[in-house]
């Protein structure tokens, strides 16, 4: 067993996730499952081999740099409509500073 | 027309022109049909009537006035519902964007748009389209139009039951592991995974955004072709979309196959392949080679290692992605006493069970301790996996494989072991990690009637390549092999 249910409830924290019970145990199980087969990686000589982050840059130009301007979006209206408990123009949290 | 009629781009178009259906009414007989087949099928999760019936009648307009129509004028279409759609619900088949409306269009859809397609709705998904048989999804499973009681696969299964139902005439999925080309090949309709860079991803909402790619399903490999030549090309809001110019892809489908060298990968057919997907398969290469391909052997020899590598850098880059659903700017919010009580209650009652395994793996191959072992493994692995698409490409012009080792399956009938359901993705992971474009297009279909895909990978951005191939093999009657 490479996962305790101590882990879980360690990744769940860092991860700001409510589990139930029955949810820790259950991906308890899957996570030691598919961490053991994930160890076949141990395998493979990557020696000498670099990391690859995304495959853009070895296809790609400078097209990631462009000019930083300001550019208004005027979405404030919109985007509170959807939020759960607005008020304009912020967004409205419980308490994190104490008085 | 009877409520099963399929529409291709062509026809839609010849009947626009000919004056013998408004675009209007096409809108209104594709509703009809989604009224009578969606309470079955549950590919979409939201119409939008309003939008649609205003494009056509701008279409109408248009034609009325005897302008010049756009490419894609009066095709009615379908977009994931992991697109960002301006006002239209996208909830990415999750309870914890239930009722948000993004203030924005993706860049695909304001491109389909202005090409002159007409957006019908949204089609449902395995939950931030982290699944592969869309029984992950908030909203209810979809079910395979070609066989009901079994899934349509994932995660884009409602955008391919849409368009094999003809619900719609073409549909935007977004492919991740497999996610466009599985489904495809479940459905028995054509399925692309452009290059990554190839489509923006400007309100794609975001699951592995290194993998993460836009791309198309239609009935024909000709009209995703045509889909493809609408959404394609650099995006200045997606610094990863590549300013390599875009062909045109339908100019390009009548080319003959005469002497392209297809690459079949030994290391694609070992155990777990289903004998009937393998038979089909088979039948599918000797089409090509009868078609004008010689056929190569070749090695690929990393591809054991693809899911491993494939699991840990996408449920990486998901745990930091979906951090953003905290209850905060949009979805719904489980109050707590303290912040950090309402975030881990949001987030914990608002994702599904795959959605939160995903965040717990992904957390813990990041966590202190655990980087180097994990991640960093991971990636250059991936490394060694982009290499044996590179070498491969030395000596052939493209590789083709299964699309998935089985055909559909039963509702229900995978969903108790997850590992087992991730080996499944095998034959699209590796393309998703090396960067390159894949096609699914069908190939038979197994004694129980149900569809297989053959998949054909070209090099990054020769998505001309595969679908000049897709469309001879589709014309070769590949699909009643």
């Amino acid at each position: 067993m490479k996962i305790s249910k101590e882990d879980v409830l360690k990744v769940a924290a860092l991860a700001n996730l409510e589990l139930t019970d029955a949810e820790v145990d259950s991906y308890r199980g899957h996570l030691d499952d598919i961490l053991t087969y994930i160890e076949k990686l141990n395998e493979v000589d990557t020696s000498g081999v670099e990391p690859l982050a995304q495959v853009v840059a070895a296809t790609e130009d400078d097209s990631a740099l462009r000019e930083d301007l300001v550019v208004r979006a005027d979405v404030i209206t919109e985007v509170l409509q959807g939020a759960p408990d607005p008020e304009a123009p912020y967004f409205r949290v419980p308490r994190v500073i104490e008085k | 027309m009877s409520a099963s009629t399929t529409w291709t781009i062509p026809e839609v178009r010849a009947a626009l022109d000919a004056r013998r259906i408004s675009a209007r009414e096409l809108v209104k007989d594709f509703y009809a049909r989604i009224e009578k087949r969606n309470g079955e099928l549950n590919a979409f999760l939201a119409l939008s009537p309003e939008r649609a019936y205003a494009q056509a009648d701008k279409i109408d307009a248009a034609i009325a006035a005897g302008d010049a129509l756009p490419p894609l004028a009066g095709v009615p279409v379908a977009i994931k519902d992991v697109i960002s759609t301006h006002g239209i619900p996208t909830t990415c088949g999750s309870r914890i964007l239930q009722g948000y409306r993004p203030p924005y269009d993706a860049t695909a859809v304001e491109r389909l748009e202005r090409n002159g397609a007409i957006i019908l709705g949204k089609t449902n998904c395995d939950e931030f389209a982290m699944g592969s048989s869309n029984e992950n999804s908030a909203y209810g499973p979809v079910r395979n139009p070609v066989a009901t009681d079994h899934v349509p696969g994932g995660s884009s299964g409602g955008s391919a039951a849409a368009v094999a139902a003809n619900l719609a005439v073409a549909a935007l999925g977004t492919d991740t592991g497999g996610s466009i080309r599985q489904p495809g090949s479940f459905c028995g309709v054509p399925a692309l995974n452009p290059s990554y860079g190839r489509v923006s991803r400007y309100g794609l909402i975001a699951y592995a955004s290194s993998l993460d790619r836009i791309g198309p399903f239609a009935n024909t490999v000709r009209d995703a072709a045509a889909v493809m030549s609408a959404i394609a090309g650099r995006d200045p809001r997606d610094s990863t979309s590549a300013s390599i110019p875009v062909p045109d892809y339908v100019a390009g489908l009548g080319r003959p196959l005469h002497g392209l060298r297809i690459g079949i990968p030994d290391d694609y057919f070992g155990e777990g392949i289903d004998p009937e997907v393998r038979k089909k398969i088979e039948a599918g290469i000797a089409l090509l080679e009868k078609l004008g391909c010689r056929r190569v052997s070749i090695r690929m020899p990393n591809t054991d290692y693809a899911i491993a590598a494939y699991y840990i850098i996408a449920t990486a880059e998901a745990s930091s992605n979906l951090a953003r659903y905290d209850g905060v700017r949009y979805g719904p919010r489980v109050p707590g006493s303290t912040l950090i009580e309402m975030y881990q209650k949001t987030r914990g009652r608002g994702f599904g069970a795959e959605v939160k395994r995903r965040i717990v793996l992904g957390t813990y191959v990041l966590s202190a301790g655990y980087y180097d072992a994990y991640y960093l493994k991971g990636q250059k692995v991936r490394t060694l996996i982009a290499r044996d698409f590179r070498d491969a490409f030395q000596k052939v012009d493209a590789i083709v494989t299964p699309t998935s080792p089985v055909p559909a399956f039963r509702l229900g009938e995978r969903t108790a072991n997850p590992l087992q359901m991730y080996l499944a993705d095998i034959y699209t992971v590796t393309g998703s990690l090396a960067g390159v474009p894949g096609i699914s297009v069908p190939s038979g279909k197994t004694s129980a009637g149900l569809p297989v895909g053959l998949q054909i990978y070209g090099p990054a951005f020769g998505e001309d390549r595969v679908l000049q191939i897709a469309h001879a093999f589709e014309q070769g009657g590949g699909k009643e092999l």
